[in-house]
Parts: structure tokens; C-alpha cells; sequence
């Protein structure tokens, strides 16, 4: 074997910044991730010298498990899922549920478009996800738990299920944990990948075998949950949390972030921004820095647009909003929603009306179909954006739009129906402009709608090369060599092919 | 392992992977290739069998390794070399074809290739 050069000899690493000056990283604040990219997932040795497991060993041998809650309540940490609700409140219901046997939940049915904050901390810290559950499930009672994942997450599971037999084998799982009277069981369960399965009611039905529907709260899940017993769902987020909160104490949790939402936020970061990525940072934040300072603004010199928070159940903030403060409550102030995690940003070049559009496709196709308002009213107003994106809209749509949104809001059984309708709100409320040029003037400014541009060949620009002619793929570019092409706007598929291929510019899109 | 039976036991074992840790770090080259989903997408999957040809081609000595996705999804494939006692320096976009150099100018020559090195894992981090 050769023996490569040894003892930090680089001649040149002092040139290198530490991550902690690197733009992408020095206004994050790392917690529930952490140990994400640093330790081998696979490795429990790993996490333990990482303090792994000192919180659970703090709480078995100093804390009762109303102190454990008192900790909780006393950092005000509040569900990272998206709601928002005072995670050491919930513990404390449950706990006080004479019922037993109590369970533990994961909820870790992360399934919006453009979010992977839990599918991290599932494949990169597992360990802090069950540490974080075996403390919770001591606190309130519980003897067995669920980590509810869905299956389109294979080494998420895989990772999980290393984690949870290498726990057992140390004795940080099973009976008699860390030798003392407190025994914690934690299974996994597989998820079909239907989003509605995220929300909790549905979540303990599809872990019973049953179809994965909601059902009316109350009764809540502290009160009769999974099998009727009481049972305490969270996020993965919250209980990648809980260990950090135990051993550094409320206090500390309490210094980060806002009064009212204490801690960080866990954002993955994607679509039109230069650094693209999963970032963790205090709550409180402004939009702004998010986007410019951590994401490094908007590529190719285009403008910033809109930011979609909250996923196809969130809403999209202006330019105007970029001064809003990033926690839970702000942001429902200004119009969007914290939600989970996802944060999608657009530029000059998309079309706020098909924006709304596709996460209502995605939100009204994920429908249970269980409540009429929500499986009626998402395709009534999909069909309503379609008509709007495809140049048949009426003024009457716009109201059309707030009936149905407002009917569902009120009416839905639980939070997917409920949501839907917050996409296409958002939008409507800070880029009305845009669906009224869409519906009066029959034109997409982002020229975007394929119903409502035309594609022409400018006639002093054209070389006649017939290059977009060769590509047309509908056939509808005619001419010849070196004379100007002509587009046949009836054959016309405005798939935009014929602008992107000419070297001369003179494909006038409008 | 055998099963630990009381939260002092944990206290010690951890206390002893930290040593034995640190021990290993001061004589061993750790290469270590992030290797979520995000990564695999980007193609770490072959980005660690190009590192793992390469050792053994030169054979060389170095502890390969994988882990989770620090956040930099941008950068994918990210490869973090550290040699004995030295900072863990963070390369990005490494595709298979950068492999040979990054190992003979880093693990051979001891240089960090500052073309692609992006900066350096603190130790409190």
C-alpha cells in the first residue's frame, strides 16, 4: 500500500473559507440539520459522538416526563408540518389521556412538489428522528411508535430501518431502554404515496389498513387516534428537534428566531435561484435574504417574480413581500403559508395564472373524493384556470373563482380541501392584473399560455435558413431557401421550438 | 455491540468513540462522497465507484464513506477529502471524469485543487 501525504500537509488550504463564510451557509443556523452531510447515516457510532442520544439519556436519568413536556412547552416550538401548533401542548393532551396504550407518530408523508426537508433528515440523520420520538413517547406514556414514510422514499426507509436495528442492538430501542423501566417499540410504516395521506386522520387510517381518508376532528388524535388509543402525531422535522431543545434547554431554543415562532425553518429551496438547496434558518428572516443572500438571487439576469411557500397548499408573495419576516405567523399575514417547507421561486418568465394552475391540478387530482367540496369544487375551479389559460375566460370567472375558493374553505372536511384553494387566491390577489389581461385582452404577458400567443416570422430578420422549418414539429413553417418562411398559425402547436432554434431572432412570439 | 444497560454505559461509549474517532482522523484520509437522493440524481453513485477504481488503481489508502445531503443541491456530486490531521475541503460538481485529478493532486501531491474546492467543513460544526 502507498501511503498517501499525510498530516495536513496542503500547501494551499489556507486559500479556503470554512462553510461558515461561505454566502450559502453563514446566515443559517443549523439544529434539526444538524448532522445532515456530516456523519454516515448508516453508522449509530457516528451520531453518538455527535451527542446522539445524550438528550434521551438526559430525560431518562434527570427529568420526569412532565419536566420533559415542560421543556417542550417552555421552548415554544411549534409543528413544523405547517400548522404551526405548540408542540409541547399536544404532548401534554396526549400525556393527559387516561386511554392507553398511547402511540407515537412520524408523520413523514412528504409529498409536495419541489419539498425534500424530511426526506433529508430521513436518509442524511435517522438517529435524530428516533431519538426525538423515543423522548416524546416518554413523555407522554406511549410504548410503541410509527414512522408513516412513504415508499417513494427507499433509502429514506432503508437508512431508517439500519438506524432502528442498530438503536435496538445498543439498547436505545426495545424493552428495558438504557436499562431502566421505560420500553419503546418503533415500527415503519409504508406509505402508497397518495397526498392526502398526509393529513393526520388519514395517515392513522392507511397505518390501520384502512382506505387512507380523513375523518372529522374532533375527536383529536391526543384524545382517540391511532386505534382509538391517544396518540401524538408530528413531524419529522419537529422530532429532529426535540433532542437538540432537551439538551441545550428551552432558553437556548427561545434566543433563535421570533417570540412567537422560536427556532429555525427548514427550507428547500428550488426553481428559478442560483444556489438551489436545503437550508435551515432562523425564523424571522426576511424573504429577501433567503432569496438573495442564501439563494444567491435570480439566474440569467432575469427578475424575481414570486415565491410559492407552503407548497400546492400555500400561496405566492410579490416582489412586495419580500421585506415579510419568514415565520408562521407573517407569512399567513401576508398571504401565503409557512407549510412544511417548500419554497419555489419564479421569475419575469412564468405565468402566474398557469403557476396556480398546475398546483391546482396537482392538489385537485390528489383529492380523497370523501367531501363533496373538495371534489366538486377543485375540478370546478381547475376547469375555471384552464378556461382563463386557454383564452376563453369571462369577467364572471374571476367571482366564479372566489365562490367556489370560499365554499371550500369553509366546507372541507380537513386541511387538503380546506388549501386548495390558496394557490389560486394568493395569485389572484397580488397578480389580478394578469388574469384580467388573460381574460379581456386574450394575451399571457408571461407568454406563457399556448392559447394565447401566436408565433410570426419577422420578414427582415429571416435569412430563409430553414432551420426552424426542419424543426417545426406540426409541419406548419412553408418556404424555401434563402426566402422568408411563413408560420401557418392554424397548424401552429405553439410549442415555441422554432423561437428557441433561430439564430437570427425573427420568430416574433406576442 | 453488546446491549448498553445503563445511561452511564452510554456516557462511556460515547466518550470512547470520540477518542477512537479522533485517533483515526490524525492517521487516516477519509474521502467521503454525499450520497442522498439528491446526490445519487446527480450521479454520486458513479462518482464513488470512480474514486473507489481509482484507489485501487494507485493503491492508495483512504477510507471512502457516504452520507446525507448538506444542502447544496446545486453542487451535486459533493466529495469531501481530508487527509490525515488536515481541514475536510469540500469539491463540487465532481463527476467521474475529475476523479483522477482530484485524487493525484489532493491525496498524492497534497494541493487542494482550488478550481473546485468550495471551502471546508469547520471541526464545531
Amino acid at each position: 500500500m502507498v501511503q498517501v501525504t499525510s498530516a495536513g500537509t496542503e500547501g494551499n488550504s489556507e486559500l479556503l473559507a470554512p462553510y461558515t463564510e461561505l454566502p450559502f451557509y453563514n446566515k443559517q443556523i443549523r439544529i434539526a440539520l444538524k448532522n445532515c452531510g456530516i456523519i454516515d447515516p448508516k453508522d449509530i457510532a457516528e451520531y453518538i459522538a455527535r451527542d446522539g442520544y445524550r438528550a434521551l439519556e438526559r430525560a431518562l436519568t434527570g427529568l420526569t416526563p412532565d419536566e420533559v413536556i415542560t421543556i417542550m412547552k417552555d421552548s415554544g416550538l411549534r409543528g413544523r408540518g405547517g400548522a404551526g401548533f405548540a408542540t409541547g401542548i399536544k404532548w401534554e393532551f396526549c400525556r393527559r389521556s387516561r386511554n392507553t396504550p398511547k402511540y407515537v407518530i412520524c408523520n413523514a408523508d412528504e409529498g409536495d412538489p419541489g419539498a425534500f426537508m424530511d426526506r433529508s433528515i430521513l436518509e442524511g440523520d435517522p438517529h435524530s428522528l428516533i431519538e426525538g420520538m423515543t423522548i416524546a413517547a416518554y413523555a407522554i406514556g406511549a410504548v410503541e411508535g410509527y414512522i408513516y414514510c412513504r415508499a417513494e422514499y427507499p433509502l429514506a426507509i432503508a437508512h431508517l430501518e439500519t438506524a432502528i436495528e442498530q438503536a435496538h442492538e445498543y439498547g436505545l430501542l426495545g424493552e428495558r431502554i438504557l436499562g431502566s423501566d421505560f420500553s419503546f417499540e418503533l415500527y415503519i410504516k409504508e406509505g402508497a404515496g397518495a397526498f392526502v395521506c398526509g393529513e393526520e386522520t388519514a395517515l392513522m387510517a392507511s397505518i390501520e389498513g384502512r382506505r387512507g381518508e380523513p375523518r372529522p376532528r374532533p375527536p383529536f388524535p391526543a384524545v382517540s387516534g391511532l386505534w382509538h388509543s391517544p396518540s401524538n402525531v408530528n413531524n419529522v422535522k419537529s422530532y429532529a428537534m426535540t433532542p437538540q431543545i432537551v439538551l441545550n434547554g428551552a432558553d437556548w431554543f427561545t434566543s433563535i428566531g421570533t417570540q412567537k415562532s422560536p427556532g429555525t425553518a427548514i427550507f428547500a429551496l428550488t426553481g428559478k435561484i442560483n444556489r438551489t438547496g436545503l437550508i435551515e434558518v432562523p425564523m424571522g428572516i426576511p424573504l429577501s435574504e433567503i432569496i438573495y443572500d442564501i439563494g444567491g438571487g435570480i439566474p440569467d439576469g432575469k427578475q424575481f417574480k414570486a415565491v410559492q411557500t407552503g407548497g400546492p397548499l400555500g400561496g405566492c408573495l410579490p416582489a412586495s413581500a419580500l421585506d415579510t419576516p419568514v415565520d408562521f405567523d407573517s407569512l399567513v399575514e401576508a398571504g401565503a403559508t409557512m407549510g412544511s417547507g417548500g419554497m419555489i421561486v419564479v421569475d419575469e418568465d412564468t405565468c402566474m395564472v398557469e403557476f396556480a394552475r398546475y398546483f391546482l391540478t396537482f392538489a385537485s387530482a390528489e383529492s380523497c373524493g370523501k367531501c363533496v367540496p373538495c371534489r366538486i369544487g377543485g375540478q370546478r375551479l381547475l376547469e375555471t384556470l384552464t378556461r382563463i389559460t386557454e383564452g376563453k375566460g369571462t369577467p364572471q370567472d374571476l367571482d366564479e373563482i372566489m365562490y367556489i375558493s370560499r365554499n371550500m374553505r369553509e366546507a372541507s372536511l380537513c386541511a387538503l380541501g380546506q388549501l386548495t384553494p390558496g394557490p389560486v387566491m394568493a395569485a389572484l390577489r397580488f397578480f389580478k392584473e394578469e388574469f384580467e389581461t388573460h381574460i379581456y385582452d386574450k394575451k399571457c404577458p408571461a407568454k406563457v399560455c399556448k392559447g394565447l400567443i401566436t408565433f410570426t416570422i419577422i420578414a427582415d430578420k429571416c435569412e430563409g435558413c430553414m432551420v426552424c422549418l426542419r424543426n417545426c414539429t406540426s409541419g406548419a413553417i412553408t418556404g424555401a431557401k434563402r426566402e422568408l418562411h411563413v408560420i401557418d398559425v392554424e397548424r401552429c402547436s405553439r410549442c415555441g421550438i422554432c423561437a428557441t432554434v433561430c439564430k437570427f431572432d425573427a420568430v416574433l412570439v406576442e | 455491540m453488546p446491549r448498553l444497560n445503563s445511561p452511564a454505559e452510554l456516557s462511556e461509549l460515547r466518550e470512547e468513540i470520540k477518542r477512537d474517532l479522533q485517533v483515526k482522523q490524525a492517521v487516516e484520509t477519509i474521502i467521503t462522497v454525499g450520497m442522498g437522493t439528491c446526490g445519487l440524481a446527480a450521479g454520486a453513485g458513479d462518482t464513488y465507484r470512480a474514486i473507489q477504481k481509482e484507489l485501487d488503481a494507485r493503491d492508495l489508502q483512504a477510507r471512502l464513506r457516504s452520507v446525507g445531503c448538506i444542502g447544496m443541491c446545486v453542487k451535486e456530486p459533493l466529495v469531501d477529502i481530508q487527509l490525515p490531521g488536515g481541514p475536510r475541503v469540500t469539491y463540487a460538481n465532481v463527476s467521474p471524469g475529475r476523479v483522477s485529478r482530484l485524487i493525484e493532486e489532493h491525496l498524492v501531491n497534497g494541493q487542494v485543487v482550488q478550481d473546485w474546492a468550495i471551502g471546508y467543513v469547520p471541526t464545531e460544526w
